[in-house]
């Protein structure tokens, strides 16, 4: 593996998402995973990338206030 | 003509009628939570138009297990046939300094909670879905719609990309910096309704 291929701070931090989506090229990947391997910072950004996606994924239960409930069923009732 | 005129077709089409209605009620908190995430308070709207759409369309629909979806879908295509016919100049937003904040690294800058062994997620937590709900209207729909439909509501990139009539890269650069603007805002939310603080007093 040639240090060329090695990757910043910045460019693992700005790719992390996409990196926990498994949407980066197998190239990036390693880059990556090499760079977590000894960046403790970047460790710490992706722990907090995974849990703002869980935060995000979890965030908003389903709420369906009475009032708009009738409306909308009564809506549908006219259809 | 053997048969009563009329009678057969409106007998199928009051049974396709009742099984749309059954689905359609029983999808409505799913699909008003959608549409609340995408518009916020136009989420009636939406939804009715969607449902009006729905059941036009109702016999394209071949399992109704799919019908969740299936309503989503065609709820995401009344928003972004909205969104067209919004002034034209709903283009890219210019970059800002976007590409420099890093909400993992002003957390530990600005330390809200010295006293936590989970800085990070006590942040997190200070948010109640009505919160959640207010950052996330605060983003400029192009990056709110991708950010909601694949982290909140499970559609893939490329579904996205066909529901939202936008290439597949489009999609994914919106996802990126909606992501970094989802977290600047989720910053300036917490600094401008003095979050933490009411956090820390309330509870």
């Amino acid at each position: 593996m040639s240090n060329d291929a090695a990757i910043t701070c910045a460019e693992a931090v700005d790719k992390l998402w996409q990196y926990l989506d498994g949407a980066v090229s197998t190239e990036d990947h390693e880059r990556i995973d090499a760079h977590l391997s000894f960046c403790r910072s970047c460790c710490g950004e992706v722990e907090f990338a995974r849990e703002l996606q869980r935060f995000l994924r979890d965030a908003d239960r389903y709420e369906l206030p009475e009032d708009v409930r009738a409306r909308l069923e009564g809506f549908v009732e006219e259809l | 003509m053997s048969e009563p005129l009329g009678m057969q077709p409106i007998a199928i089409e009051d049974e396709t009628r009742e099984a749309f209605q059954k689905l359609a009620k029983e999808q409505l908190p799913a699909l008003y939570s959608l549409a609340r995430r995408l518009v916020g308070d136009g989420a009636e709207d939406l939804v009715q138009e969607a449902l009006v759409r729905a059941y036009r369309a109702f016999g394209g629909l071949n399992d109704e297990r799919a019908a969740g979806a299936w309503l989503k879908s065609i709820l995401v295509n009344v928003f972004r046939d909205a969104l067209r016919r919004k002034a034209r100049s709903v283009d890219e937003v210019p970059v800002e300094d976007l590409e420099d904040f890093s909400l993992y690294r002003r957390l530990i800058e600005a330390d809200p909670f010295p006293y936590s062994d989970s800085l990070h997620l006590d942040f997190l937590r200070s948010f109640d879905a009505e919160d959640v709900r207010a950052v996330l209207l605060a983003l400029p729909e192009i990056y709110r719609a991708p950010l909601v439909l694949h982290h909140m509501d499970g559609f893939s990139t490329k579904e996205i990309a066909r529901l939202l009539d936008v290439p597949i890269g489009t999609v994914l650069a919106r996802l990126h910096r909606g992501r970094k603007r989802f977290e600047r805002e989720l910053w300036s939310y917490a600094e401008r309704t003095e979050l933490l603080l009411r956090k820390a007093q309330g509870s």
